[in-house]
């Protein structure tokens, strides 16, 4: 079962209590935008196979969106952050940095 | 080749067995091969098998990382049916289920098939209406289903239970012709009938980079060297966003794990396929008299092949209140996929921004039922340039807005 620690709450919540919200800190392309990142925007995704930036969300607790730092080829969880953030804290980083030596992701490599 | 017949069992027997022989070889790889595929799926060693029969083009590699069969092709509960809603999805998926019906046949090859008949059951308001208009879509398509009366499935499904309590079966979507197939068999049968065409078929040869020159695609790097071709297909299922990644672009694709399990083998009681969409459990018998159960897909990125328990407990549990008698029965094995989903619900098969590379993905949970279409479509695609199967079915619908939207239709599809 994977748990993950909600940042608001501090609870330590079984997946049964999460509801998975797909990949985070998407940059959002509204109207104006080029198609290009417009549908990138909506459609690509990631989906890497090793560290993942996803949203959840505390359904049956808190209620509130937080993020989560996770390896899909492992289930290794890395930490969770509040929402209100536009990448990954450092501390988080660096954890992921000190497990797997050379990852690099995006910009936030 | 030796074929496959009644004679030459009774030949073999008579000689203790001693003349079988391999069923496809175990070649090295060449430096360069006209067309390489990678992924010994159902969809890619299709894709050859019709690439040399409908075409000509033999001098192809299919490379594998694990073994035959072994991603989802081998995992899957083997549900073949073709009531699709939309017209793209009714077109291929119908060409698969006709070419199933002679797939022994053309492969010398027993694949099991067995046009049991699959039922969809309507279990709420919603979903009678849903399953009415499938109906009359595929009519219009020439698909053969047809909307039957809750008693009628109780005719057909003597087991089922169909005034519980909170989800009363209020009827269902019917196709006599669905069915089940032998999973391994698809897999193992195409092998064979590539590799007695001349085709490499290369297990435990994983593909580690795409090579390209000025836009287009040169070769392949692999563990066991590097590999020169013309065209590439790029048949991975749930690692497709690997692969395109090696190729330098990225697709509209989330990889999820989709468990089955199945159970300690039982007296016949069900000669059908039931599927109960809103409450997540999908159900039949094997040959061996196993209960074969799936259910849904998990929410989140995941490629380990292990899936969450709480999804076999909602299935198993929604089950039993539709099936009471199979609440006694204990599961012997379970297992999990890594399946390739896109937002509409429907597969890729498309030229990509690498010229020469072409990919076929986005099966998600139901492309079993589609490997011989799909193989077919991939196939004129790759040789040709463009397939009327595959046209709908591009890359750039998602840009274009020209979804094929069977998330509504199916909910999940199996
Ligand atoms: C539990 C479960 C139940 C399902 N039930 C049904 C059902 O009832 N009906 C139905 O129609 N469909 C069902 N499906 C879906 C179906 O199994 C898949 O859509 C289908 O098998 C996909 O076939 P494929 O050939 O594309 O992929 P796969 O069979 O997964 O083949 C892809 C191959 O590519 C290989 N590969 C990956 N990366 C590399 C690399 N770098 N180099 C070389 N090789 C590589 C993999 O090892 C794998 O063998 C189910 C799936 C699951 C998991
Ligand atoms: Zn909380």
């Amino acid at each position: 079962m994977l748990i993950l620690r909600c940042p608001y709450c501090g609870v330590d919540a079984d997946e049964t209590e999460l509801a998975p919200g797909g990949e985070a800190h998407l940059k959002r392309f509204g109207p104006g935008s080029g198609d290009d990142d417009f549908h990138d925007y909506l459609f690509t995704r990631e989906n890497p196979r090793g560290v993942h930036f996803e949203r959840w969300r505390h359904a049956h607790g808190c209620g509130k969106w937080f993020h989560a730092a996770r390896a899909t080829d492992t289930l290794q969880v890395f930490g969770t952050y509040p929402a209100q953030t536009s990448e990954p804290p450092k501390e988080v980083l660096a954890l992921i940095r000190a497990a797997r030596p050379g990852w690099s992701w995006r910009e936030f490599a | 080749m030796k074929r496959y017949s009644a004679f030459a069992v009774a030949r073999e027997a008579l000689r203790y067995h001693t003349g079988w022989g391999r069923a496809w070889a175990a070649p090295t790889p060449n430096r360069r091969y006209d067309v390489v595929i990678v992924g010994a799926g159902g969809h890619g060693l299709a894709t050859a098998y019709y690439l040399g029969k409908n075409f000509g083009i033999t001098n192809v590699a299919i490379l594998e990382k694990g073994w035959l069969g072994g991603g989802n092709t081998g995992r899957n509960t083997t549900i073949i049916r073709s009531n699709y809603l939309q017209d793209p999805s009714a077109a291929i998926y119908e060409k698969a289920r006709a070419l199933y019906e002679n797939m022994s046949q053309d492969l010398n090859y027993n694949v099991m098939f067995s046009p049991r008949g699959v039922i969809m059951l309507a279990q709420t308001e919603h979903e009678v209406r849903g399953y009415r208009r499938t109906a009359h879509a595929n009519a219009l398509q020439g698909v053969a289903t047809e909307f039957i009366s809750p008693e009628r499935v109780k005719e057909i499904v003597p087991i089922i239970s169909i005034d519980g309590p909170r989800y009363p079966v209020l009827g269902g979507l019917w196709q006599a012709r669905g069915g089940t197939a032998r999973h391994d068999a698809v897999a193992w049968g195409y092998a064979r009938a590539c590799s007695d065409m001349g085709m490499h078929v290369i297990q435990q040869c994983e593909v580690t980079g795409v090579r390209s020159e000025g836009g287009k695609v040169t070769g392949v790097d692999t563990s066991k060297g590097p590999i020169d071709c013309d065209k590439l297909g790029v048949v991975v299922a749930g690692h497709s966003g690997v692969l395109a990644e090696m190729a330098g672009f990225r697709l509209p694709i989330e990889s999820v794990a989709l468990q089955a399990l199945v159970s300690e083998p039982i007296k016949p009681c069900m000669d059908v396929v039931v599927m109960a969409n809103t409450v997540h459990g999908y159900m039949s018998q094997s040959d061996k008299g196993e209960m074969v159960i799936g259910g849904g897909a998990d929410g989140y990125n995941n490629y380990t092949q292990r899936g969450s328990f709480h999804h076999i407990e909602e299935t198993v549990r929604a089950l039993v209140e539709t099936f009471p008698m199979i609440s006694r029965l204990k599961m012997l094995r379970q297992w999990g996929g890594i399946v390739d989903m896109t937002g509409d619900r429907s597969p890729i098969l498309s030229k990509t921004p690498l010229e020469g590379c072409f990919i076929n993905c986005g099966w998600g949970t139901g492309g079993f039922k589609a490997i011989p279409g799909s193989g077919w479509g991939m196939a004129e695609l790759m040789a040709k340039g463009h397939s009327p199967l595959t046209e709908a079915f591009s890359l750039d619908r998602f840009k274009e807005g020209r979804f094929i939207d069977e998330s509504v239709a199916a909910g999940v599809a199996h």
